[in-house]
């Protein structure tokens, strides 16, 4: 495997998707290619980041819809 | 203040858990059920006769999930909120043909994603990078052009991660639309190929390949970012 395909392997690395025999080329590989190892990491960071800061830490994760913006929507109702 | 060793911080500690296979995720859209339970039920008929108090039972019951996924796909609360409104707009209007398939929570959740996604085409945007220009390089015997950029660091006061935020956000919409949402679908609002392709009306192979591209350029956005010292 050389770093072209282990790049194209990366979703399904990542996914836990790779069957065995790919699995073990792959990691065959990011053992002697610091590169790709440095690849994989920051491809590992950039979904984790996105997840996080897509993600208001200080708002709770199921909010209550502000007495006004009800009312808005319940107007809205009325006037479509 | 910018910083580079806040941001490489804030990476550091997403690095820890970062590469591990995830563990089974169940999203709101998979907890389907076939039968609305005596309360949905009753809450859907009541919407049916256009009885009022039964459509602000809806809003504060169920609105709280969408208002979370609106906030999630658009980023800020302006947007997030209209987006809300859309969607219940939208929900009054088809509550008649609501089939009672699945539960009345994934039914509304579906219709927040929908009326989102709306709203993020319909979005100004500064900038779009041709996906290819961010697709990595590599050399005629297959090997990858090390980059370079350093993402790890010792610092990160919540200033500072509000920072690195603002970045990540601005650089998912520099993506072009398609790889855009597909991103936004499965890695931020995490529902499965599945789900995003029937949302997006694609097979699920222009899903994974989508999402495999989306991934690598915002990769490539945020490593020429860190290497030039933004967030």
């Amino acid at each position: 495997m050389n770093c072209q395909e282990l790049i194209d392997f990366l979703i399904d690395y990542r996914a836990g998707d790779l069957p065995p025999k790919q699995r073990e080329a792959f990691e065959q590989h990011l053992a002697k290619c610091p590169p790709c190892k440095h690849y994989l990491d920051t491809y590992c960071k950039t979904i984790d980041l996105a997840k996080r800061c897509c993600c208001c830490p200080e708002a709770p994760k199921v909010p209550q819809v502000p007495d006004e913006l009800v009312k808005a929507i319940l107007d809205a109702r009325k006037k479509s | 203040m910018r910083s580079i060793a806040a941001v490489r911080i804030f990476c550091f500690s997403v690095l820890l858990l970062s590469c591990s296979p995830p563990a089974p995720y169940r999203s709101p859209m998979s907890q389907i059920d076939v039968h609305l339970d005596g309360e949905e039920q009753d809450l859907v008929d009541r919407l049916r006769s256009g009885d009022e108090a039964a459509y602000e039972t809806l809003v504060r019951d169920y609105g709280g999930p969408m208002l979370a996924v609106t906030r999630r796909l658009l980023g800020n609360d302006d947007d997030a909120r209209d987006a809300l409104q859309d969607a219940f707009i939208s929900a009054f209007k088809a509550i008649d043909r609501f089939q009672g398939d699945a539960r009345l929570s994934t039914w509304l959740h579906r219709i927040a994603v929908n009326a989102a996604l709306m709203k993020l085409r319909a979005q100004r945007r500064r900038r779009e990078r041709p996906i290819e220009e961010l697709m990595p390089r590599f050399t005629s015997n297959g090997h990858i052009q090390h980059d370079g950029a350093r993402w790890v660091s010792e610092d990160d006061s919540p200033a500072e991660r509000e920072e690195t935020r603002r970045l990540v956000r601005e650089k998912i919409n520099e993506l072009p639309d398609n790889y855009r949402t597909v991103l936004l679908l499965r890695d931020i609002e995490e529902l499965d190929t599945r789900q995003t392709a029937e949302h997006l009306n694609v097979s699920e192979s222009v899903v994974k390949t989508r999402l495999h591209r989306a991934r690598l350029a915002l990769r490539a956005l945020l490593s020429e970012a860190f290497a030039r010292g933004e967030a």
